[in-house]
């Protein structure tokens, strides 16, 4: 995909006068988080479920050698067959020659942000094979050629009379005078379409939420059934998914299951769990004939054993990006790449490099409030500190920013020379100020006086009039 | 506990210092008359947090040992901010390897690091104050002192003993309102948007007095209320508490 993630400060300058995604956006906090919050309340143990997710995951992530040869075997032994890509280019051509093998003109595709990562549909369409994105909101967006702008409401940058003025252009052959004036009419609509697509299918890919090393089973989470629509009518089921997704146990994973709707949607659980091992077998009453799983890197291998190492116990359930008041400010776009948000600022970096996704890290205010809803407990604010750690190493902070930065630390760093310039910058304030007690314009500091005022200081500074008091008293 | 009075360093915080004095004499006051000596060690400057947040950990390092050796003396450090307070208990331990002496010692003032309400309640058992202020106010919860700090209750609960005031609480009390410290000035406009949801707020609260422990995010909700006209007064929760509301609220108060 296209990466714009430099360009964060000016795509967020165009969400913020962008009217309608400001609307759309109002959305974001009034559903996910009053639903996350009264599930967590019905919940008591959800805490006590945070620390042992994270524990499942550190522990997989410290043996993923173990676990991915593991899972190879399990899925093979189910009559599966397993294909590893280091990246993105090598996941595509596997994907193609499936698909030419098979024949397939049309691809149903479940929603997964591993394929928005690696540009399948734009593949698949060069190959001339027809990706059909079967999730709803993966289905407005492809209808309007863009991309996900939250990882699980992936069409939330919009408004219902924007997908109803989709709808009505796309479906031109449905009635002209038919009534879409709810959100319930749309999905009827886009079922009906989405009909025809499932049974037409040749090849159906998913993404996975989990894959279980125990049993070599590939898990997906949906709300609309789409996903199992997706992988059991087509002769063929393709999982494309990450290395990251694994977990030892069914058991394990029946744990990060408690977390990932509570933390994504407010559910107790989503309205589909749908686990899949290896083709269809002789007594089964459906399924594909074949089962492929791509497990793909990457990117992810790096990030083992640095510092980064958390970002990948992530489960995608979005509610750092439901409780960011940046995201919730701009929307997803504007993160200019697959991941938006607070996971997005810290994952990001590592996949398209820290030179092309800075901004993403610097974008947050340190309010901590991704990292007190995170269910898999990433420390996510600490992470995008780190960041700046490594961009300030490498020198890629604005010139201004860094002298500026600089100057100050070496006045901070000498106490005495500090009391100078701040007795000196009270008083320069106070003077430019004649006597308002705020100022709508100070020089050097228009970043703050566009939007506010500033408050003209009081009197002398807190160390001249202690001193003074000191001394008289 | 000591059998003497606690020795308080007050560490003033940057923006008390160069702007709102008024706080720091309010929290000397607050810390004097729950039985602590207050002291001022001259040698402190910033806690650091601008070189943190820039990822220059070179100075942050060089700051914070600045800082505890300044505090060395002293039975707690205490500050009328959340962040600062924050800065020194949770993260100048990390920026020194487990081991060393540096670690040794930051971990030391760690400990005994306060934010200046929490420390009257947790560590004093203030429970009464004489300070009057029959206003309606709302408590803004400053990211800081509420997730590293778990400052929640404690400023609630001296102000319910304040004869005459009313608290009222605002929508979205604990969603951050854009300072973020650099980033009001790295990102304007999305720090803008935020103080203006944050000020909506507010303003639908019906408060006549908006109160917080940050001097910060209050300069910031000030600056935003004061640019669009509106006649809500700014101060710090220490101000009201000591009863020191004599003076102009931060920014002015008469139309300027």
């Amino acid at each position: 995909m296209e990466t714009r993630s430099s360009e964060f400060k000016e795509n967020a300058t165009r969400a913020l006068h962008d009217a309608e995604l400001q609307r759309a956006l109002e959305n974001v906090p009034r559903g996910f988080i009053q639903r996350r919050l009264a599930a967590r309340d019905r919940l008591p143990e959800f805490e006590a479920l945070r620390d042992e997710a994270r524990a499942i995951k550190d522990h997989t992530l410290a043996h993923l050698d173990l676990y991915l040869e593991r899972y190879e075997a399990k899925v093979r032994a189910s009559g599966g067959h397993v294909h590893f890509a280091a990246d993105g280019a090598e996941a595509k051509r596997i994907v193609i020659e499936i698909a030419r093998r098979l024949g397939a003109r049309s691809v149903t595709k479940g929603k997964s942000m591993v394929g928005e990562e690696i540009e399948l549909n734009e593949a698949l369409s060069a190959a001339g094979i027809q990706p059909v994105e079967t999730d709803l909101g993966e289905y407005i967006i492809q209808l309007r050629g863009e991309h996900p702008s939250h990882i699980i409401a992936p069409a939330v940058h919009l408004t219902r009379d924007q997908v109803e003025a989709d709808f009505r252009a796309a479906h031109a052959h449905l009635p002209r005078e038919r009534n879409l004036d709810e959100a319930a009419k749309l999905v009827h609509e886009a079922r009906l379409v989405l009909r025809e697509k499932f049974i037409g299918a040749d090849l159906g890919i998913t993404g996975a939420n989990f894959l279980v090393a125990e049993t070599g089973t590939s898990i997906i989470v949906t709300n609309e059934g789409n996903g199992d629509l997706t992988q059991i009518l087509p002769k063929a089921h393709l999982v494309l998914t990450t290395i990251d997704k694994l977990v030892p146990t069914l058991e394990d994973v029946a744990t990060l299951l408690r977390l990932l709707a509570r933390s994504a949607t407010g559910q107790d659980m989503s309205c589909y769990t749908t686990f899949s091992t290896g083709p269809r077998r002789p007594d089964d009453p459906d399924g594909p004939e074949e089962y492929h799983v791509i497990l793909l890197d990457n990117g992810r291998s790096a990030i083992l054993g640095t510092p980064f190492q958390p970002m990948l116990r992530c489960i995608r359930c979005g509610a750092c990006l439901n409780h960011c008041p940046v995201y919730q400010a701009v929307g997803g776009h504007a993160y200019g790449w697959v991941y938006q948000g607070p996971m997005g600022a810290v994952l990001t970096p590592s996949l398209i490099g820290l030179d092309k996704a800075g901004q993403l890290p610097n974008a947050s205010t340190f309010c901590g409030r991704c990292e007190e809803v995170c269910p898999m407990k990433i420390p996510l604010p600490g992470m995008m500190r780190h960041w700046r750690e490594r961009e300030f190493e490498r020198h890629l902070q604005p010139a201004a920013a860094r002298y500026g930065l600089k100057l100050w630390a070496f006045l901070a760093e000498r106490p005495a020379l500090y009391r100078l310039a701040t007795r000196l910058g009270n008083r320069a304030l106070r003077l430019w100020s004649r006597g308002r007690p705020r100022m709508s314009m100070v020089p050097l500091a228009g970043g703050w006086t566009r939007f506010r005022d500033f408050p003209t200081p009081e009197g002398a500074t807190f160390m001249d009039q202690w001193q003074g008091r000191r001394s008289n008293g | 506990m000591l059998g003497r009075k606690p020795r308080v360093g007050l560490f003033v915080t940057c923006l008390v210092d160069l702007l709102r004095p008024s706080i720091g004499f309010a929290a000397v006051r607050l810390l004097e008359k729950a039985g602590c000596v207050v002291e001022v060690p001259q040698s402190q400057t910033c806690c650091g947090q601008p070189a943190f947040n820039s990822g220059d950990r070179r100075d942050t390092a060089a700051l914070a040992r600045q800082t505890i050796a300044a505090f060395e003396e002293v039975d707690y450090l205490v500050a009328p901010s959340g962040s600062c307070a924050g800065m020194i208990r949770k993260h100048y331990p990390t920026l020194f390897p487990e081991g060393s002496d540096d670690r040794f010692r930051a971990e030391a003032l760690a400990q005994r690091s306060y934010e200046l309400v929490s420390f009257l309640v947790d560590v004093m058992g203030v429970g009464d104050l004489d300070a009057d202020y029959p206003r309606v106010v709302t408590y803004h919860d400053s990211c800081s002192g509420l997730r590293e700090l778990e400052i929640r209750s404690q400023p609630r609960q001296l102000l319910a003993k304040v004869k005459g005031l009313k608290v009222t609480e605002m929508k979205d009390a604990e969603v951050c309102c854009g300072f973020g410290g650099t980033f009001c000035v790295k990102y304007p406009e999305i720090s803008n948007d935020m103080v203006r949801k944050k000020i909506a707020n507010v303003t639908a609260s019906g408060a006549e007095v908006l109160l917080a422990g940050d001097l910060g995010c209050l300069m910031n909700m000030a600056g935003k209320l004061s640019r669009e006209g509106s006649r809500i007064e700014v101060r710090h929760v220490a101000e009201v508490l000591a009863g020191e509301t004599g003076g102009p609220p931060i920014g002015g108060g008469d139309p300027g």
